[in-house]
């Protein structure tokens, strides 16, 4: 076991699989001699040279589609896309190109390819570097969508995000790059889809995604405390979208609340909401409750930014509401 | 007559095959999208022949080939089975990709065929990453990148050329400036004359502009820059000049454009052009026929074997999202 930050985390997880397989590699802006804009690629140049962590300039086409061309003819890049705000500005590799050639080419084409990028809110950087994006990947037919929660997770589910053949979007939440966590010596390799029960209760069930995760910990603590018991569990990643786990969960506590980073409109609680309304029904002992940000942008001040994004007292309290 | 001695008879007879494949071919794409044969819409290369010719001659087996939308050529120039591309265009079980991609993205890997790309500009970084793998696994292949003079207004094309020139990697950016964007013409919304050739010096390359609509001219120019690309030294950028015989697309009949200008390059048709070359340089004209004849003989059992051919299968609706063949998102 070692204390890892969840950034040393990534840099852990790139460099055992650049070091398991030759065809893995890193590119980006600043991923190089820089060691990332977050410091989550520290040491890795220096570890595979220049031809495999490669510094683009600021360009996210090039980046996204050069890591397509790489992906289609026998390399396994991982590409970074500095703040996920920027997909803005080369959605069409992502959503037009990345995301339908495998099915437009009936399946020809196979696009072994991670794009990892810094999400979500909590740093104070406004409104442009800021949101948390994950949602528009999971609209998009063709794409994988991970969010790690914990420097382990990180690990072992990078890795399996590289070795996977599908092209995965594997977004890192900025606010927990500083956060630690016991990392397991040795290989570490997760499996996408999965969801993590990480505390059981037997009167709600709280889903939640990375930097929420520690805040609906946080919430049933403090709900435990008033002798309400929550479950939570740490989706990890929204497709695959580990269905079972939720619906297990739900037919135990029979209460489901969702906690977003996301604005309101079209978060993926809202896909959760209504497959389980439809196949869960009978379960429910109340109605599902999704706690996201307010469908605004998000604001740069602390007290703004603050009151915005769910907090572990505004969880607690939608909790406590429904069902206490 | 060009007279190099190092393209040899069978070289010229093989280019003149490919425009007059292209030519019959696009023509009878017409015909069938008039018949309601062929859905949706297409972008023939109808005038733009030698450019698909010339590269596709000149390109080794291995190397890549990135078209757009106007893919028709270079599917038919990397030697695509005819009714696989017919089999597309109608939506066909046959169909290259089961019908599931249509006209504008013609794919066939196995022909390094690596794809038709409908979003303009897109397909440039791509090309640009599949150099980077020749130039990291030191394959010696080259990618070649086709895109119109469209492309050279929008930021992926720029993107892609820095880059490239950046990392020297094995590229061919080639332009097939034919005048026309879509309906407005490129001098109209470009800041230089030459939109793809006047960009060559913001990247360190050389600016070269070569008369698209000559197959033996195109031939020699890509037979250069592969041979510059496989050696090491980088990427380059050509700007072929050349001239749609059509509109943009099929609901386009290219009115817009004056009479005197469509004729002046109707007399530089690429394939009647050569064709009077082979025939200068002492070629018989029953070779010649005889190759006509073959090919308008292929086109013939193409069209019958993609019009015979049933509708794809249902469940392919389903399939190859991922790479488990399905498109389960959840479990």
């Amino acid at each position: 076991m070692a204390q890892l930050t969840y950034r040393e985390a990534v840099a852990r997880g790139i460099t055992q699989e650049m070091e398991r397989d030759p065809t893995v590699l890193l590119i980006g802006e600043d991923v190089g001699a820089a060691g990332g804009a977050f410091k989550a690629t520290v040491g890795l140049l220096e570890r595979f040279g220049p031809a495999r962590v490669r510094d683009t300039p600021i360009a996210e086409q090039a980046i996204i589609g050069a890591a397509m061309g790489a992906a289609m003819t026998g390399l396994r890049p991982i590409a970074e896309i500095m703040f996920s705000d920027f997909f803005a500005v080369c959605w069409d590799l992502v959503a037009n190109q990345i995301a339908k050639t495998r099915y437009m080419t009936n399946g020809q084409v196979t696009l072994p390819l991670v794009i990892r990028s810094g999400n979500g809110g909590g740093s104070r950087f406004g409104a442009q570097h800021s949101q948390s994006v994950e949602s528009w990947a999971m609209a998009i037919p063709g794409l994988k969508v991970v969010a790690p929660s914990t420097p382990t997770d990180v690990v072992g589910l990078l890795a399996a995000a590289v070795r996977d053949p599908d092209p995965v979007l594997f977004f890192e939440q900025k606010s927990l790059y500083a956060t630690k966590g016991e990392v397991p010596d040795g290989e570490v390799v997760d499996e996408l889809g999965t969801a993590k029960v990480v505390r059981q209760g037997s009167d709600a069930t709280i889903v939640a995604l990375a930097a929420m995760v520690p805040r609906a910990v946080a919430a049933a603590s403090e709900l435990a405390g008033e002798g309400i018991e929550a479950t939570v569990i740490d989706l990890r990643s929204l497709v695959p979208l580990d269905v079972s786990t939720v619906a297990a969960s739900v037919a135990a506590t029979g209460h489901l609340f969702t906690v977003e980073e996301n604005p309101r409109l079209c978060g993926w609680g809202a896909e959760l909401t209504s497959v389980v309304a439809d196949e869960c029904f009978y379960d429910l002992d109340g109605p599902i409750v999704r706690v996201t940000t307010p469908h605004v942008p998000l604001p740069a001040a602390d007290a703004l930014e603050d009151l915005a994004l769910p907090s572990p007292s505004l969880i607690a309290d939608t909790v406590r509401r429904r069902i206490g | 007559m060009r007279t190099d001695p190092s393209v040899g008879l069978e070289t010229r007879l093989a280019l003149y095959e490919t425009m007059y494949r292209i030519r019959t071919f696009e023509k009878r794409a017409y015909d069938l999208f008039l018949s309601g044969l062929v859905k949706g819409t297409s972008h023939l290369s109808l005038g733009q022949e030698a450019i698909a010719a010339g590269f596709g001659e000149a390109m080794r087996e291995d190397d890549w080939s990135f078209a757009t939308y106007r893919g028709h050529a270079h599917a038919l120039a990397r030697r695509v089975p005819m009714a696989a591309i017919m089999g597309e265009l109608m939506g066909r079980a046959c169909g290259l990709m089961a019908g599931k991609g249509g006209s504008m993205h013609l794919t066939s890997v196995e022909h390094h065929m690596m794809g038709s790309y409908a979003i303009v500009g897109a397909h440039l970084p791509i090309a640009a990453g599949a150099a980077l793998t020749a130039q990291q696994l030191g394959t010696g292949q080259v990618a070649v990148c086709f895109f119109g003079d469209g492309a050279t207004n929008i930021g992926a094309f720029h993107e892609a050329l820095n880059l490239a020139a950046v990392w020297r990697l094995p590229v061919v950016f080639v332009c097939e400036n034919n005048l026309y964007m879509e309906y407005t013409p490129i001098a109209a919304v470009t800041a230089v004359p030459r939109p793809a050739a006047d960009r060559a010096s913001a990247y360190g390359l050389e600016p070269i502009v070569v008369d698209g609509n000559d197959a033996d001219v195109v031939l020699e120019t890509a037979a250069r820059v592969l041979d510059r690309a496989r050696s090491g030294e980088g990427p380059s950028l050509v700007e072929a000049l050349t001239y749609r015989h059509g509109g943009h697309s099929r609901a386009d009949p290219g009115k817009y454009r004056p009479d005197d200008e469509v004729a002046t390059w109707l007399a530089r048709d690429p394939v009647l052009r050569y064709r009077e070359r082979l025939l200068d340089g002492g070629l018989e004209a029953g070779v010649i026929e005889g190759v006509e004849r073959a090919v308008d003989d292929a086109v013939a059992e193409a069209t019958e074997a993609a019009r015979s051919s049933p509708p794809p299968d249902p469940d392919l609706l389903y399939r190859d999202v991922f790479a488990d063949g399905g498109a389960s998102w959840r479990n």
